[in-house]
């Protein structure tokens, strides 16, 4: 039984589309740099950038409606280039978090990863938009030229439309009205307020995260930092006229990526427009259950093959699994224990856990047991699989292949020669599976699993990978043939990229001699599964 | 691939990305007001008068309520509704008629009206009604404004400075 996993997951459109960028960013900045694996960390950086030039600009600004704009204008034009790039960078490296924001939640989206026990994050981080996007609007609400007032007159009559205030904010922007109570209100939320939430509010986003990167990679944030100084010196960022209350602004070049609706509150009534946002935030906090996504049975620790080494805890990429002090008398200092809420069911802690081992003898009932398993594929089901598939193999040479159920699938290889296993992630296999399956007859190992730099589940693949090349515990060992173990990563759209590989694989085996030891005969095989 | 390859590659995407970026952080342009209009924008925030007048509690009706409560007027606690019209050069361009938000129809009303007129010289005749039991309008203003265009003419009402401030 693989349980409600054993789905293959379908490819839509939206997914594809998201793959072939992916893929041509791997092409271009190679898997270390892809951007669409750094979605997070670029957004921090774009931010940081926000914020050191912010606090430059902010040394020179004069934050009264009178002092503003022509304080800015001096910024532009009179520090030479500085105030020029700074401005520059600020404004649009605000704009790129956005950019970063959406295809961050466009990612998530396309690869189903904010369903399940991903609820969390994603209900968390839909409100940020909201903060993200009123930091912007008070930004360019200071800076009080044309689109200021725009800005300003639009958000009074979106705020007179709630029951909030019982005079209209809006009568604040009348000739002679206007006091500077209002500028020192807007300077505390974009200087301090909102951006003190936000990070706040990030912490929550992230907060059922393990290992959470928040540092782009240096070439990639070098790149990013380049490309915005270039934009910043091409097309500056200049402010409009000032803001004249006697006059009504004629024509506006609004920053899209924050200012979006105010062209609509325009032409709409402020409650319809409310109720647009409104519903568009609502309906985007709630898609975690449109459907509810179906997870498996989460992992179960078993105390008799736990040593406690806390190995599952920190491969966990969910932060579900925590070291505590025993509880059961053994001789052991520590033991593991699985939050089930927290528990994504992918397998990576049965895939970490040195109990993990088909050499291992069988327990008193016949199973093979290991620390933490999955009820949904243990150990034991997997290892009697692989003994099944090992003893159907014909041909000269035979293949073990093992993916997973969230990347190209594996048993589309299958063959009299080639027999494939998929796990729920390829980083529940045992890196020892491995070396079983080249002792009990297979001259190779194909591993498959989402493409290097990603992973379903955040740090599968990249683990196994680890472990097979001996960089990560528990490793397989030094003596096993690395020549005749093959990794490729491949997502639902690489599928003659795969195969090809494989191809390569079948014929770099052929060109070897049999391995040293290994049977190659049913016979030999049964015999090496009974040692 | 080769490096001087994937480093074109990655300038190209840089490249496409910033254009992305430097043209809609102030592209497309948005028209706020049609070329040769002005605008007038009407601001209020008034309450009408309670629909019934105060009256003066009786001794035996003051006697009657709790010590705490002897207010010596019964006033009602609704108020009329506002109508409001504003004639440009002898025809209404705004007629409407708010009632008294909230349970009791107790509270005051805001008004923000922009509407955008032709550039020129106008007569403009504002007029506010807030009770219900007065026959006509009883707050009337009225002032000869040439604006040119994307000039704002604003509005005001203050009941407590006789009524509309045209600004």
């Amino acid at each position: 039984m693989r349980g409600i996993n054993d789905l293959k997951p379908t490819s839509n459109p939206i997914k594809r589309a998201y793959l072939y960028l992916e893929e041509w960013f791997n092409l271009s900045f190679g898997e270390k740099w892809n951007p669409l694996y750094h979605l997070g960390p670029l957004t921090f950086f774009f931010f940081w950038i926000a914020l050191v030039t912010g606090l430059y600009l902010f040394i020179f600004f004069d934050t009264t409606v009178s002092g503003a704009h022509a304080s800015l204008e001096v910024i532009i034009n009179e520090q030479f280039y500085i105030g020029r790039i700074m401005r520059g960078l600020h404004r649009y490296a605000s704009d790129a978090a956005v950019a970063t924001i959406f295809l961050h939640i466009f990612r998530e989206f396309s690869q189903d990863r904010y369903r399940g026990i991903r609820w969390y994050s994603w209900f968390t981080g839909i409100p940020n938009l909201w903060l993200v996007g009123l930091l912007g609007i008070t930004g360019y609400w200071m800076v009080w030229d044309e689109l200021a007032l725009f800005i300003a007159i639009g958000s009074s009559k979106l705020m007179d439309a709630l029951p909030i205030f019982s005079d209209s904010m809006a009568r604040n922007f009348m000739p002679g009205n206007l006091g500077g109570r209002f500028s020192t209100l807007l300077a505390f939320l974009h200087l301090l307020g909102l951006p003190m939430f936000l990070i706040f509010m990030l912490w929550f986003h992230v907060r059922r995260l393990s290992k959470v990167e928040i540092s782009a990679p240096k070439g990639l944030a070098i790149g990013a930092l380049l490309a915005l100084t270039v934009l910043s010196l091409v097309v500056p960022a200049l402010s409009h006229a000032p803001a004249n209350l006697s006059k009504v602004p004629t024509v506006l070049h609004p920053d899209w990526f924050y200012l979006n609706i105010y062209p609509l509150a325009k032409d709409w009534p402020a409650g319809q427009v409310w109720l647009l946002v409104g519903g568009i935030t609502v309906l985007m906090m709630f898609m975690p259950w449109l459907p509810k996504k179906k997870t498996g049975a989460v992992a179960v620790v078993d105390l008799n093959h736990c040593n406690g080494c806390g190995q599952c805890a920190d491969d966990c990429p969910f932060d579900a699994i925590t070291v505590q002090a025993r509880t059961d008398g053994a001789k052991w200092k520590n033991e593991v224990v699985v939050a089930p809420q927290l528990c994504a069911a992918c397998g990576i802690c049965t895939g970490s856990c040195p109990s993990s081992n088909p050499f291992r003898k069988t327990s008193d009932d016949g199973l093979l047991k290991t620390g933490i398993d999955m009820p949904g594929l243990p150990l034991d089901q997997f290892k009697r699989q692989t003994d099944e598939a090992l003893a159907k193999l014909e041909g000269d040479i035979k293949i073990m292949a093992f993916g997973c159920d969230n990347s190209y699938d594996v048993e589309t290889l299958s063959a009299p020669n080639v027999a494939a296993i998929r796990f729920f992630c390829i980083g529940m296999m045992p890196a020892s599976l491995v070396e079983y399956a080249l002792k009990n007859g297979a001259d190779g190992v194909f591993i498959s699993g989402c493409r290097h730099g990603d992973c379903y589940y955040r740090f599968g693949n990249h683990w196994m990978d680890m472990r097979i090349h001996g960089e990560r515990k528990p490793a397989l060992r030094a003596r096993v043939d690395r020549s005749r173990i093959r990794i490729f990563g491949a997502a639902d759209t690489d599928g003659k990229k795969l195969k090809k590989e494989f191809q390569a694989f079948c014929d770099s085996l052929a060109s070897q001699p049999p391995p040293t030891g290994a049977p190659h005969t049913t016979a030999q095989a049964e015999e090496a599964r009974h040692d | 691939m080769t490096s001087p390859l994937r480093y074109l590659l990655q300038a190209l995407n840089f490249a496409v990305f910033m254009a992305i970026i430097g043209y809609f952080s102030a592209n497309p342009a948005v028209r706020n007001l049609e070329e040769g209009l002005a605008q007038v924008t009407l601001a209020i925030g008034h309450a009408g008068q309670p629909v019934r007048p105060c009256r003066e509690r009786t001794a035996e009706e003051l006697a009657a309520l709790p010590p705490n409560m002897r207010q010596p007027m019964d006033c009602p606690r609704e108020r009329s509704p506002v109508i409001v019209r504003l004639i440009m050069d002898g025809k209404p361009i705004l007629d409407m008629t708010v009632n008294p938000p909230g349970a009791f129809k107790d509270q005051g009303i805001d008004i923000y009206r922009s509407i955008p007129i032709p550039a020129g010289k106008h007569h403009f005749v504002a007029k506010l009604k807030d009770s219900v039991r007065e026959k006509d309008f009883n707050y009337v203003g009225e002032k000869v404004v040439d604006l040119a265009p994307a000039d704002l003419l604003f509005i005001d009402f203050h009941a407590q400075m006789g009524g509309f401030l045209f600004k």
